[in-house]
């Protein structure tokens, strides 16, 4: 297999990363190489195998449904790099 | 009494608690060596002057029943600690301070010990020699120029560096074992569910966990049974009983099982750590214990598994860092420009790699043909282990292919990088403890590790086991000062 430009600009695009020409060559050799070393997985008969999805086997605790941290819209919005006191700010997306 | 930062937790613990040394004596020896390690560059964020003051608030009304009394200790910077900035080794967490405590920080102040300060790593703790970080490589405090190792190189260099007595990592593929084994220093891996993941930031959920990093396997113990809890506020945290790990230590391993598996032997394998696994084998028979040869015949897959299952997460959970909520924003001319940027501008290289893997893997059309594939050998993977576990107590491995390597010799190719984890992430996909003790040297004096991995939450066991080899192996390490003018 091999990942073309046209799939690196796809990927990147889905990941939301913006990668120039330069960028992208050396990614496309990189993650080459890497699904290269992937492929190997495709020697394993795989067909009747069942997914490991959750490696902890325990069910789930359920607990009461209750507001735990109220009033705490200050500490949220602390950390936002620009913000109006009362919400986050992004850059205008209706015009 | 020897030199305070030469001193074992252990130690440390008991000169408090007789009150032959203050809290703030202690922290002083410490933080006036880690002012003298700065080429180390171990530290990210440095908490000396409150560190000061919280000791000598300690001392004014000691509480001796605590199990860390005014201990300093640094921690790995992927850890939230409220009010102190947390970066996780990258630029889009330059400016993040966060408002919570993580859960295992919260339980080591609970028990007394007192922040130093914020140890680099790999940037979101991804890569195996701590040159990932926007904060720059770590150095070893081994030899100049070498890599600690990673993903925690900051907190197992401060540790062989005694700029901190113990201190906490993280390891989702190895990046608590391989440093530890690079720096001989100890270091566990926890069962998946016994430190809470709640405040850590997180690189691959189903892997992650924190662990401690120690001078020796007592002081690793004592750690453990801190920041091990059950806690509802991680989903994954499991409720079953801990023991006290440090109070039930023992050498007395005789008469259990310990495997020794075939897959293990690799190609390319230098000799050296053949020879010490040969060593290690001999050590735990001196012991009283029986080796039993086992077959893990799907441990050649787990690297590839590894490198699907990790990326597929990192990409889910890196979606958060977009310039809105916290962190590094880049100006763009809308929305979609800005989010584009900001991810460009604050991620390294190697997190965006991992992170457009994740992506593919993930993405219509090829979810099937790898992440699915991948959670099936995972399974395979697992079932090697539960099968293994059938006949022995315990498997016995190297805890890396090779010692530690020259800061720049695997930065070009990637997949050499990635052979480094190859004995250290079948036990991560496996949900499995596992601990490194350093075992020798190779011929260039630089230290070699064992790995002793367990049943889940049988912690207790191989942190025995590490106790016993231990004490036979008698490993010194060889720290030089070099950095220190």
């Amino acid at each position: 297999m091999s990942i073309d430009l046209k799939t690196i600009k796809h990927i990147s695009k889905l990941s939301r990363i913006s990668v120039d020409e330069q960028r992208a060559k050396k990614l496309a050799g990189d993650l080459n190489s890497i699904f290269d070393f992937i492929e190997k997985l495709n020697e394993l008969k795989t067909d009747n195998v069942e997914p490991l999805t959750s490696i902890a086997e325990t069910t789930l605790k359920l607990r009461s449904d209750e507001v735990k941290s109220k009033n705490i819209r200050e500490q949220i919005i602390k950390n936002s790099p620009q913000d109006n006191e009362d919400y986050f700010v992004v850059p205008k997306v209706i015009e | 009494m020897s030199e305070i930062t030469k001193q074992s937790l252990t130690e440390l613990v008991e000169n408090i608690k007789n009150k032959k040394l203050s809290s703030t004596d202690v922290t002083k020896a410490f933080i006036d060596r880690s002012e003298k390690s700065e080429e180390l560059n171990a530290y990210i964020t440095n908490d000396f002057t409150s560190a000061l003051e919280k000791a000598k608030k300690f001392d004014q009304k000691p509480n001796l029943d605590s199990k860390l009394p005014g201990i300093p200790m640094a921690v790995k910077d992927l850890f939230c600690t409220k009010d102190i900035k947390t970066t996780a080794g990258s630029k889009i967490l330059n400016n993040f301070v966060p408002t919570y405590e993580s859960t295992v920080t919260e339980n080591i102040w609970n028990e007394g010990a007192i922040l130093l300060g914020k140890l680099n790593c790999d940037e979101f703790a991804m890569g195996s020699s701590n040159e990932t970080s926007f904060f720059g490589n770590v150095q070893s405090p081994i030899d100049r120029n070498l890599v600690p190792g990673g993903s925690s190189g900051g907190s197992a260099s401060a540790v062989a560096g005694q700029l901190t007595p113990i201190t906490i990592g993280t390891d989702t593929g190895g990046s608590i074992r391989q440093p530890a084994s690079f720096t001989g220093i100890v270091g566990l891996k926890p069962t998946y569910g016994s430190c809470s993941r709640y405040g850590i930031v997180a690189f691959a959920s189903s892997l992650d966990q924190a662990g401690p990093m120690a001078q020796n396997v007592k002081d690793c113990a004592l750690l453990h049974e801190v920041i091990s809890s059950y806690d509802p506020k991680d989903s994954t945290s499991i409720d079953f009983k801990r023991n006290h790990y440090s109070k039930e230590l023992t050498n007395n391993i005789k008469g259990k099982k310990i495997g020794i598996p075939k897959e293990y032997r690799v190609d390319g394998m230098p000799k050296e750590i053949e020879d010490l696994w040969q060593k290690g084998i001999q050590y735990v028979k001196d012991c009283g214990a029986e080796t039993i040869d086992i077959s893990l015949p799907n441990t050649s897959y787990a690297l590839p598994t590894y490198y699907i299952v990790a990326p597929a997460e990192a990409s889910s959970n890196l979606a958060r860092y977009d310039g809105v909520k916290y962190g590094f924003r880049a100006k763009g001319e809308n929305l979609i420009d800005m989010y584009e940027k900001t991810r460009s501008e604050g991620f390294g290289a190697e997190v965006q790699r991992r992170i457009m893997i994740g992506t593919y893997v993930l993405s219509s059309g090829y979810y099937d043909a790898y992440y699915l594939k991948a959670q099936k050998v995972r399974k395979l993977i697992k079932n090697d282990f539960d099968e293994a576990y059938k006949k022995v107590d315990a498997i016995l491995t190297p805890s890396t292919p090779s010692s530690a390597f020259k800061i720049g010799e695997k930065t070009n190719d990637p997949v050499s990088m990635y052979l480094n984890d190859i004995f250290t992430v079948p036990v991560n996909l496996a949900g499995l403890p596992g601990i490194s003790i350093p075992a020798g040297h190779d011929s260039k004096g630089y230290p070699l590790g064992l790995q002793i991995i367990g049943k889940a939450f049988d912690e207790q066991n191989i942190l025995n086991i590490a106790y016993a080899m231990e004490e036979k192996i008698n490993f010194k390490n060889k720290i030089t000062d070099w950095w220190i003018k």
